[in-house]
Formats: structure tokens, sequence, C-alpha cells
């Protein structure tokens, strides 16, 4: 879903136009947001992030005439287009056949939805990592767990959250707190410590283990990693969080077959312990 | 001092910010007399690394969208971190009225 827009829109309201009655304002900014489009209103100009190659300028222009308009540099593609006696949907429409075949996302068509991580939560843990079986967590060069795969995540699952023992991972457009970005309170750190413990899944204390990095704890993990128990675990873990609503039951039947599971689980767990083996000591 | 940029988010992808709430702000950041920036979404820009996230980062910003913690981190996600002076109007937690305190008054 990397549709990346390469142009703005500008509401102008300065000299060789009429201002907008607030109400108006309101209604063809309602409109525009609506349909996915991101605008800036200016008296003077709008400032262009870096990769943006056109700018459409919509005002209601003295005469009904839009001003013919060029970048000096020849940069950026700029277009006036004049809104007078149109209503919103009109100016929505005038917009998208502006836009011509320039990329964007749309409302309605896709859900932005992918964990966000809290930073100042984070310990580094790689819990997360070994959890998720569709490749969304990764880890950076720096050896830091990162987000690399958004679109991979399933839209309304937020089952990871309730593996992050420290109450770092967020989806913003769920419903509840904290898991939607509310502070964090006692109480919720409390019942994270009671639920699912994903480290389990994976061999005891085999994080705090790997911190130590001793080779006697790297070897230790190997020998204590028993494929079937981990497969056992797991499902006991999704059935847990799918009995608390955790997961939406389309996420459920799109799982992969249980061998399938085993051989991701191993290998995000691979990543993981590879990733905790290298990281700077906490 | 000069007053921050405005930033509003309109959440339009999935609607978690109560539509009275934020067709309450929009039209009062319409009365106002200051300019402001409006995107449709910021977890659809942070989810594809948009660099208007950057730019807007660059600035003094207020911005009224929802949970603090999540925009803060929504933007670090990007590789956009905001300044630790960026304010956040929570659309989540406050009512019509309690947010446009905190805003420009109409002109
Ligand atoms: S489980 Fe939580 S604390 Fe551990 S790496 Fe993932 S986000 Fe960080
Ligand atoms: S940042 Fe908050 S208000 Fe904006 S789109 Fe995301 S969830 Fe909605």
């Amino acid at each position: 879903m990397s549709l990346s827009p390469d142009f703005s829109l500008l509401l102008y309201e300065g000299r060789g136009s009429q201002p907008l009655d607030p109400e108006r304002r309101f209604a063809l900014c309602a409109a525009l947001l609506d349909r996915g489009y991101s605008l800036s209103r200016a008296g003077l100009g709008a400032r262009l992030a870096p990769g943006q190659k056109a700018l459409i300028v919509l005002g209601e222009f003295d005469r009904g005439q839009a001003p013919d308009l060029e970048d000096a540099d020849g940069a950026i593609a700029l277009s006036a287009c004049d809104i007078t006696g149109l209503d919103p949907a009109a100016v929505t429409d005038l917009v998208e056949r502006r836009r011509g075949d320039r990329p964007m996302n749309q409302p309605g068509l896709w859900k932005p939805w992918f964990p966000v991580i809290d930073y100042s939560r984070c310990t580094n843990c790689m819990q997360c990592l070994s959890f998720c079986l569709f490749d969304v967590y990764g880890v950076s060069k720096e050896g830091k767990l990162q987000v690399q795969n958004n679109d991979n995540c399933k839209t309304n699952c937020p089952a990871c959250s309730r593996v992050c023992p420290e109450v770092a991972i967020m989806f913003p457009k769920y419903s509840s707190g904290p898991i939607n970005g509310e502070p964090v309170s006692d109480s919720d750190i409390k019942r994270e410590k009671m639920k699912v413990d994903i480290s389990a899944l994976l061999g005891g204390d085999l994080y705090a283990r790997l911190r130590e990095r001793s080779d006697e704890a790297k070897s230790r993990f190997s020998q204590e990693r028993d494929a079937s128990k981990a497969l056992a675990e797991r499902k006991k873990c999704l059935a847990k969080l799918m009995a608390e609503g955790m997961i939406p039951a389309d996420v459920l039947a799109s799982l992969p077959s249980p061998d399938e599971i085993q051989r991701r689980a191993a290998a995000a767990a691979a990543r993981a312990e590879a990733a905790l083996a290298d990281a700077p000591l906490p | 001092m000069s007053a921050p940029r405005l930033l509003y988010c309109r959440c339009a992808y999935a609607q978690v910010l109560p539509q009275e709430v934020k067709d309450g702000v929009l039209r009062h950041l319409c009365s106002a007399a200051q300019p402001f920036e409006s995107v449709a979404d910021l977890c659809e820009m942070s989810a594809r690394r948009d660099p208007r996230l950057a730019e807007l980062a660059s600035s003094d910003l207020k911005i009224i969208a929802c949970h603090p913690r999540a925009v803060k981190w929504l933007f670090h996600a990007a590789n956009a971190p905001l300044p630790e002076s960026t304010e956040i109007v929570n659309l989540r937690s406050l009512s019509t009225a309690e947010a446009c305190q905190l805003l420009p008054p109409p002109a």
C-alpha cells in the first residue's frame, strides 16, 4: 500500500482571490479530507515536502478566472482551479480530474493497521518478533526491534500487542487503551504480567539467558527447544488470545498449516536469537 | 515567539475520533484567522513513510489528532521524530469545547 502522493493541495485565500465564508471553508476541507486528500489552508503559499512534483491551488479567484501559474525552476507542476460556485462534491470531482493518474490511497479501500512501537517502553526483548508468524517485525542494523513489513499485518488483529511484556506495542486504530496509545497505567502493567507468557513458547527463560550471552546459555537454548512442545504452547496461546477476542476469526482462518507455523516460528525465533546475541547488553 | 503551525488529522481511513468532535474542531479551525495544515490520516501517512511527515516535523507544531503517545511514535515510525516541544491535542479524550479552548480563537 505504498502509494505516496507526489502532489499537494492548497486552499488559497490570498491576493487575487475572495476569502471564503467559514462554513464553506469547513465543508470544502471536510469533503476533501474524507476523500483522502491532505490540504493546506493558506493565504500566501504552501511548503512542499521533498519529492512533491505538483501543486493544485484551489480558490475563488477574481472574476472567476484561475491564474496561469508557473514554477520558476520548472520543478513543480502548478495548476490553479477556480471553485467559485462549486459545491464540495463538485470541487472534489474537479480535484480528482486534476490529479489524473497520480497515485494515492483512498479511505475505504484499505485500513492503516500495523503495530507502532513505543520505544520509550520497548526493552528489545524480541518476543513480538518471535510471536508474529507474518514477518511483520525485523531487526535494524543496530540490532533494534523494528516494524518492517506493515502490509503483512492482519487487519484488526492486535494479538502481538498482548505478548509484549512492556505494553510497548500500539495499534492507534484500536478501540481501547492502552493498545490505542492511551497512557499506560500501573494496572495495565499488572495485567500484562498475568497474560500469556510467550517466552514459555520457546523454552522458559530463554530471553534472560540469551542476555547473559554465555556459551552455556546459548547451547541450552538449542537443547531446550522442543518443536512439538513449542507448537502446543503456541496453540494454547492463540486459543487464549482468541477467547479474549484479540484475534479476529478471519485471521485464525488464514493461519498457515501446523507444519508451516512451526517452520515460521522457528525462523522467527532464530532471528530473535541472533539479534539478541549480537545486541549490546541493556 | 510565533504561534506553532497547526496540523489537523481527520482520521479518515478508520474513524476512531468521534465525528462531532472532529467536525466541531475543524469548523473552529476554519473560523480562525490562522492558516493550518490538514491531513486525511496520519496513520496512513506513517504506514507508507510519507516524506511530508518529516517536513511537518521540522517545524514547531501543534497537532490535533488522538492520543499523544500514538501520534509521537507514528511520526517516529516514519523516520520523522517530533521535537519534544510538539503539542498534541487529543480528540479521543477531549470534548469539542475543551479541544477548541486549546486552539486559536475565531477571527
Ligand atoms: S515484545 Fe515489546 S518490549 Fe519486546 S521487543 Fe517487542 S515491542 Fe519491544
Ligand atoms: S493519528 Fe490518531 S487521529 Fe490520526 S489517523 Fe491515526 S488514529 Fe486517527
